[in-house]
């Protein structure tokens, strides 16, 4: 079983490397990145905090766009794009098990999203820490956001392979794909500020609002990572997000788990149920 | 249940709009070469996916070496070949030969003299992108050798082939059936299966309308044999009227006669003599026989 998956995984990041999409992910990771520590740190002096602390605050709400739109770009092809090529049909006349191909494929482009976030992330804190800009909490905290985006990659990944399941062709997977990006990360964000706005201090945003963040893996990730950043009252779009909340923010890591694990079964039945 | 390769008793498959398998039965033996021919949408192609488990029957009984189709066990004892593949550009021959050596649970390094076999040699370590449609079609084939298959399924195996590809090909299929492999490949290059097939399996409208070694096919059809005589300038009417009759064209007299009578009407054209100065003998070719069954079958629907 263990080999079967690895050499599908295996697979994946050849593909990955040869098509330059690693490179690709890994340069505008690290470009964005830099771009905000380097343009974004300057308050950082009058507020007294660690510069990787508040780079890791900006890269919290960079993570939440890029990190879905990569995963989701990895994963939209992997089941219709084979179907499409016949390279399915003789894959699974083979003796391995739709789910041992599923899990192959998910390692494979979790591994080469972990290596782009580790490698663009990684030369952003590199940087910090050099300049002298770093501390022990400040990477700290870096740590949990590359952690918590590869988790966040896996959700995403795990959507893109639902979709890809439901469709016969890659375009019409592609067009999903944004979709999905669009309503999860744009849309779902502006409805919720906008009920917000239209009543702030209504049962809605006592109530309603904290368990509606809880509810889509986009936003979980970045509550999770404000509220764990010791000083977001001073960095976070959401300030002092962890004293205002009716639970512990540790149960937005729980939903991005639980997001994670119940999309890869969710794809891993579709896969079995389809005819390639 | 016996010990046949593959068994397909009375399987039948519906679709929404139509029956594209309809009680089709069939067994295949070990060391068979079996065509299996059939118009677009006959349904060969669904009984192939049928016979690998990706569709389910909606009625009747498949096996494979006596395991139920898409099982591990007939999965591990089956190749392969899909009609039309397009492996990731990106990735060398080579590599993509060892993926599917891997997933067939071989030793990778074992698999690569099959690109030998099939002539890629030189190509191994260039990329599938680079490949022409007769490569591809050739690194799919060495795909379905790695290992031992015991049946081998092969979906137009030579569609886009060169006819020494082609020869090579069916060179590979002969060797399978060899060493005791079952090979069925559909097809619809008709001409190039004399000779090179032990069976022919035709399909019509989701029926099975033939199965049978060419030869009896031959003479179940009962196709006449048609002969043309070249005969000297102005001799045409006077070699059709001792032949009794036949279409005239120009310097030649045509006309179809039946197996029995083949032997007599040649010596009676060489009773001629010097009036005639050629003569062609047109046995009935596998695409007349094919189209005998395929006609015979849509007339009866």
């Amino acid at each position: 079983m263990l080999s079967r998956v690895l050499t599908v995984a295996a697979q994946e990041i050849r593909i990955g490397i040869r098509n330059r999409w690693i490179l690709l992910a890994t340069v505008i990771l690290a470009v964005f990145s830099l771009a905000l520590a380097l343009l974004g740190s300057a308050p950082a002096g009058t507020l007294g905090v660690d510069r990787l602390t508040i780079t890791v605050a900006s890269l919290a709400s960079l993570s939440v766009y890029l990190v879905p739109l990569i995963a989701l770009l990895l994963a939209f092809d992997a089941v219709c794009g084979e179907v499409e090529r016949g390279t399915l049909l003789m894959t699974f006349s083979c003796p391995i098990s739709r789910s041992e191909f599923l899990i192959g494929k998910a390692l494979g482009h979790t591994l080469v999203l972990t290596f782009a976030l580790v490698i663009g992330y990684g030369l952003t804190a590199g940087l910090l820490v050099v300049t002298g800009g770093g501390s022990m909490t400040g990477l700290i905290d870096f740590s949990r956001l590359i952690a918590t985006s590869i988790l966040l990659g896996i959700c995403f990944l795990a959507i893109g392979y639902v979709l890809s399941s439901l469709t016969r062709q890659s375009g019409t997977a592609a067009a999903a794909a944004i979709a999905a990006w669009l309503l999860l990360v744009v849309l779902y964000d502006l409805a919720l500020l906008g009920a917000l706005v239209a009543n702030p201090s209504g049962v809605f945003a006592s109530d309603v609002f904290p368990y509606a963040v809880l509810l889509n893996p986009a936003d979980a990730f970045r509550l999770f990572n404000l509220a764990a950043l010791g000083a977001s009252d001073l960095v976070g779009g959401m300030a002092g997000v962890s004293e205002t909340l009716p639970f512990s923010p540790a149960l937005a890591l729980v939903s991005l788990l639980a997001f994670a694990a119940g999309l890869l079964s969710l794809s891993a039945l579709l896969i079995r149920r389809m005819t390639p | 249940m016996t010990n046949s390769t593959l068994a397909v008793r009375a399987v039948s498959k519906n679709f929404s709009s139509h029956k594209a398998v309809d009680q089709v039965s069939f067994n295949l033996e070990p060391g068979e070469r079996v065509a299996l021919l059939g118009h677009n949408g006959a349904g060969k192609t669904t009984l192939f996916k049928m016979i690998l488990g990706f569709l389910k029957r909606d009625d009747g009984d498949i096996s494979v070496l006596s395991a139920a189709p898409g099982s591990n066990n007939a999965r591990k004892a089956t190749a392969y070949l899909p009609e039309s593949v397009a492996f990731p550009a990106a990735l060398t021959g080579e590599e993509i030969l060892k993926f599917y050596a891997r997933l067939k649970g071989q030793k990778p390094k074992e698999a690569l003299p099959l690109l030998e076999k099939v002539g890629l040699t030189d190509a191994a370590r260039r990329r599938v992108g680079t490949y022409s449609k007769g490569m591809r079609q050739r690194l799919g084939l060495a795909q379905a050798l790695i290992g031992q298959p015991r049946l081998v399924l092969l979906d137009e195996p030579t569609t886009g082939l060169d006819p020494i590809s082609r020869q090579n090909v069916y060179e590979l299929i002969g060797e399978l059936a060899q060493k005791g492999a079952t090979v069925l490949l559909s097809s619809h290059a008709l001409t190039e299966l004399e000779a090179r097939t032990d069976r022919i399996l035709i399909m019509s409208r989701g029926k099975l309308v033939a199965d049978d070694a060419l030869s009896e096919l031959r003479a179940q059809a009962g196709l006449p044999i048609r002969l043309k005589v070249w005969t000297k300038p102005d001799a045409v009417q006077e070699v059709a009227d001792q032949l009794g009759g036949g279409r005239m064209n120009g310097r030649s007299v045509e006309f179809d006669c039946d197996f029995e009578e083949k032997v007599k009407a040649l010596s009676a054209i060489s009773a001629l003599g010097n009036l005639v100065e050629d003569v062609d003998v047109h046995a009935p070719s596998l695409d007349d026989v094919y189209r005998h069954f395929s006609n015979a079958a849509q007339k009866e629907a």
